[in-house]
């Protein structure tokens, strides 16, 4: 069979495989074990599926690859269009890689409503691929809101300790800040007849929206609200550590790895893409919010006495590098800050398994609890050292790539910048080596952490992928970069080339 | 004045109409053909029942009411083929009455099968319960294709009277009397205010048909009266619609009211005064309209979701949610008129289905003498009763406006419609506000699949009726928010018939004037 023939159907294909099988899971019988395989031969599928996209991507003059563009309702216009290119093409790809490693991971950990847990992870798998792959203002708002109830219901029904406070604040927070995006959606929409991408696009850019010069601040703000909640910006970022601390570890690991990643991906897609003028005007004191919480977020992950908060707050950090390299608007800041995107995913998602993994055990996060951990558990003291120094941006591993390529953006677009977001690398070393150190140096100061049993089989599996991308994305990083840069070069930073020649030519 | 020679100036032509009694031609029946096979049943009802033993006559009595309906939704599409006014220009048969009484009767069998089990756990009497319901919704249908003042009037009154009396029956609790002797107080009041209204209209165009008031109206030159007039029938029917400040008896009207017949209430009525609203302010073209309901839906919604956030009874919080939808849904009455118009028929359908929905669940849930109406109540309904909770939670997130649901479509449309008719204002007091209703909705939620079950909370089996009417409710907010392009052509198609016709200035009522 040519495998080129799928191309126009592999997108609905990839996004909609998990939903497909969260509806059959319905039908299943509660039998916890089938329900568990069921779930991860779904999410194997639609990984499987995935690896169709970056295999068959031609080099050709289309922005978007694997386009499907069909009317879904005629009045008002709103098409069921989709498309990737080398931005969302590894974001997508990111999510079906972590899902079935989140399935792994809650085998025994989730034992209660196990039918319900796995529907609603499916069903967020579907959201947040779609979310990636909607060119339709209409469609991607819609992918978006629909992240929300099945997030907020994992919090809720499966996370610990404060987990309904939690549940609402995030659920509150996303909802608020994306009200103001629909309303700038909307008015878009008023102005242009139009919800596609590409056409409200090219109709800002010739010019021809009816009275966008005096609304392009306030739309380039709704949607940038609703983004920065999402990221978490600084100093909308209090519902992240929250959400994270009391999430069950699978969702943490996609509200880390996947959710954080909308915000960002929006930031880059639709407020730099749509509004390029005032992305570029605005970008000082937006890198300003950036840089504040790359340092914030480190501090504060220094002194966290819990495991999964320390993670937490390292979110904040690691995605102010991402936001600092797109408003960069230099051709390292940009790769970087997609590269980052990815390599954020995978590092920090495998920091929530390992927290996850020791909380089944010892069903605390406190780091004082443990010590000397290398003892008695040293296959997961390994695991957890590579995905640190991936984290730590270790060279060779793939935070380096990540946050260099940022870096040196930033020092191209203001050296204060780069000098102060390089301390930010320095900052979390500290922090997550100086956890490390705690809780698997020394002696076992707790006796009952000698009982620990190390890693199984299973949780070998889920880990070892993250291993193996944290340490090929690190050395082999152009297989990735390959696809990301024709795509931020033309995307963010063409409309830059276009603008000036417009304004020369005047 | 201006009255006695208004009065005088038609009188010519009221006289010229006077033409000896000619039996109505066989179509002008066929215009009102729902109304009058609900009428048939609902009397029908009235004589069966004394007939039947009163213990059993329950599922007779529903299945035969809820016949009623399916032949009047029957006859529905019959009235649909003859398109046109009948008896004299006072009803007209047009897209947009034919949708309203497709979404008022569908309203009304989806009450009538959540009632089953109800009327039976209560010992309701089910005759009189059955025979008001067809009854009011025969107003409610005439409501929606009355194209003249006192008509409308009279059919306000009899779905008014009809719900009145539904509100008072649960008969052994004090509550549902308060609920319906406070309606009915509050209620007469308020159609009086209308009455009145239409009195001045009366004197300031000459007349009380929709289009020649429409005509006087348009030709320039408008009396104050006709704003004086305008704002009086806002009073009555803001009071119907339950708008602010004409909403302050919403919740404990719906608090003591048995939970279908609030079902009910909360959407037939409504619906049809939205209609007549449509036709009054739209049709007719009632001066000084804007900032009247630019305000009143600013309040409205403000108003509505404030309350609620502070409910612990789930019936009341849904009642200020349902003030607070009427605010949103007012919102298209500001926007330009034909897109208004489209916008508020499909929130109306969006909002009907919904809220019927969750209305049917909860009077599941409460059961046993309205006992379990409290928000504690439902503290672990998820666990216990799977099938349930995940039916109220998709009406929720619907009320919330989360994609794939009609709510959020509805929503959506309100607001592009309030956006393309440069509502800035009022589209970010809908945007706030729909914000704060996500929480009170979500506590809902929260309290069914995040809490612990807290005390014996009995769940019975869903019966067949009541099951049915839920799933109803289900597919058609789904329906509407998954593929809403048929509802919403139709909803656009019906808006250009009724406004654009009127608004090209020479085109005159066919009886009154020769065609120029």
């Amino acid at each position: 069979m040519n495998m080129d023939s799928l191309s126009p159907i592999i997108l609905s294909l990839v996004t909609f495989i998990p939903a497909a099988g969260g509806l059959l899971i319905l039908l299943i019988p509660r039998r916890d074990r089938d329900i568990k395989l069921f779930a991860l031969v779904i999410s194997i599928l639609a990984f499987v599926a995935s690896l169709h996209l970056p295999v068959h991507l031609h080099r050709d003059h289309n922005l978007f690859k694997f386009e499907i563009d069909k009317i879904w309702i005629a009045s008002p216009n709103i098409h069921y269009h989709m498309g990737i290119d080398g931005i969302s093409l590894w974001l997508v790809v990111l999510t079906t890689f972590l899902t079935p490693l989140c399935v792994l991971i809650s085998w025994t950990s989730v034992h209660e409503r196990v039918k319900e847990f796995f529907i609603l992870l499916l069903i967020l798998e579907t959201a947040l691929i779609g979310v990636f792959t909607s060119l339709d203002l209409f469609l991607f708002y819609f992918f978006w809101e629909a992240t929300l109830i099945p997030m907020a219901l994992l919090i809720g029904m499966y996370g610990h300790g404060r987990k309904v406070y939690a549940a609402v604040k995030y659920f509150l927070f996303t909802m608020i800040g994306s009200m103001f995006m629909l309303a700038a959606i909307l008015w878009l929409y008023a102005k242009t007849g139009s919800f596609d991408f590409a056409v409200i696009q090219s109709a800002i850019r010739s010019g021809t929206v009816p009275g966008f010069e005096h609304a392009s601040l306030w739309l380039f703000l709704g949607f940038f609200i609703a983004f920065a909640v999402k990221v978490p910006l600084f100093p909308l970022h209090t519902w992240l550590p929250d959400a994270h601390v009391e999430a069950p570890t699978a969702g943490s690991v996609l509200l880390a790895g996947v959710l954080l990643k909308m915000g960002t991906y929006g930031l880059l897609r639709f407020d730099v893409g749509l509004f390029p003028e005032q992305a570029r005007r605005n970008a000082p004191w937006i890198m300003v919010l950036a840089l504040i919480g790359i340092i914030y977020g480190a501090l504060v992950s220094l002194v966290q006495p819990n495991m999964k908060k320390l993670i937490a707050y390292s979110s904040v950090s690691h995605l102010g590098f991402v936001v600092l390299g797109i408003f960069s608007f230099t051709t390292a800041g940009l790769n970087g800050a997609v590269f980052v995107m990815l390599s954020h995913g995978v590092a920090t998602g495998g920091l929530f398994m390992l927290a996850g993994l020791i909380y089944e055990r010892r069903h605390t996060y406190e780091i004082a609890e443990f010590g000397g951990l290398a003892t008695p558990m040293p296959k997961y003291a390994t695991f957890f050292l590579v995905t640190v120094l991936a984290s730590v941006g270790l060279p060779l591993m793939n935070g380096f790539i990540g946050e260099f390529l940022v870096l040196s953006g930033a020092f191209q677009a203001r050296p204060i910048y780069g000098i102060l977001a390089a301390t930010g690398v320095i900052w979390s070393s500290c922090y997550l080596l100086w956890m490390y150190q705690r809780v698997f140096y020394g002696k076992v100061t707790h006796e009952i952490n000698n009982t620990l049993p190390d890693l199984n089989l299973r949780e070998k599996t889920a880990l070892s992928p993250i291993a193996i991308a944290a340490l090929v994305m690190g050395v082999a990083p152009l297989v990735w970069l390959s696809a990301i840069d024709p795509a931020v070069q033309r995307y963010a930073l063409a409309p830059v080339t276009q603008l000036a020649s417009r304004m020369v030519g005047r | 004045m201006t009255i006695v020679a208004a009065f005088a100036h038609s009188l010519p032509a009221l006289l010229a109409q006077a033409q000896p009694f000619q039996a109505p031609p066989l179509a002008d029946y066929m215009r009102i053909l729902p109304e009058l096979v609900l009428s048939l049943f609902g009397m029908l009802i009235m004589i069966v029942d004394p007939l039947l033993d009163q213990e059993n006559s329950h599922q007779s009595l529903g299945t035969l009411a809820f016949i009623g309906t399916l032949a009047a939704l029957a006859s529905t599409f019959w009235m649909a083929q003859y398109p046109g006014t009948a008896f004299s220009n006072m009803v007209r048969v047009e897209g947009f009455s034919v949708f309203f009484h497709f979404l008022v009767i569908a309203i009304a069998a989806v009450a009538i099968l959540s009632s089953f089990e109800y009327l039976k756990v209560q010992r309701i009497r089910a005759g009189e319960y059955y025979g008001l319901i067809l009854l009011g919704t025969v107003g409610m249908c005439l409501m929606s294709s009355a194209i003249e003042l006192v008509l409308i009037f009279i059919a306000l009154e009899i779905s008014s009277i009809s719900t009145y009396v539904l509100a008072g029956f649960r008969r052994r609790d004090g509550a549902s009397s308060e609920s319906s002797l406070k309606y009915f107080l509050l209620g007469s009041f308020a159609t009086a205010f209308f009455l009145y209204g239409v009195a001045l209209m009366f004197g300031a165009t000459g007349s009380t048909s929709i289009d020649t008031i429409s005509q006087v109206l348009r030709s320039g030159n408008v009396p104050v009266l006709a704003y004086v007039a305008t704002a009086l029938m806002f009073v009555g029917l803001g009071f119907k619609v339950a708008s602010a400040p004409f909403h302050v008896w919403t919740p404990d009207v719906y608090e003591g009211a048995p939970a279908p017949v609030v079902g009910l209430m909360s959407t037939g009525p409504k619906a049809a005064a939205f209609a007549v609203l449509l036709r009054v302010m739209f049709e007719a073209n009632a001066p000084g309209r804007f900032w009247l309901i630019w305000v009143s839906a600013a309040l409205t919604m403000t108003l509505g979701n404030v309350g609620a956030l502070v409910q612990s009874n789930v019936k009341r919080l849904l009642a200020y949610s349902s003030i607070a939808h009427a605010g949103y849904l007012l919102t298209a009455f500001a926007a330009q008129p034909e897109l208004g118009t489209s916008a508020a028929m499909f929130y109306t359908a969006a909002y009907a289905a919904m809220n019927v929905g969750a209305f049917a669940v909860i009077s599941h849930f409460a059961n046993a003498g309205e006992k379990y109406v409290a928000l504690e109540d439902y503290a672990g309904l998820g666990r216990r009763s799977p099938v349930l909770a995940a039916t109220l939670t998709f009406f929720l997130m619907s009320l919330i406006g989360i994609p794939i649901t009609g709510g959020f479509f509805a929503k959506f449309y309100v607001l592009s419609a309030a956006l393309k008719s440069n509502l800035v204002g009022l589209t970010l007091i809908l945007v706030l506000n729909s914000a704060v209703a996500a929480y009170y909705y979500l506590r809902i939620i929260v309290m069914m699949y995040m809490r612990e079950p807290r005390g014996v909370v009995p769940v019975t089996r869903i019966p067949a009726a009541a099951g049915l009417a839920i799933a109803v409710c289900v597919l058609a907010t789904l329906y509407l928010g998954v593929v809403p392009g048929r509802v919403l052509d139709y909803a656009a198609q019906s808006a250009r018939d009724l406004i654009s016709a009127r608004t090209v200035p020479a085109v005159s009522s066919a009886s009154l004037a020769p065609k120029p």
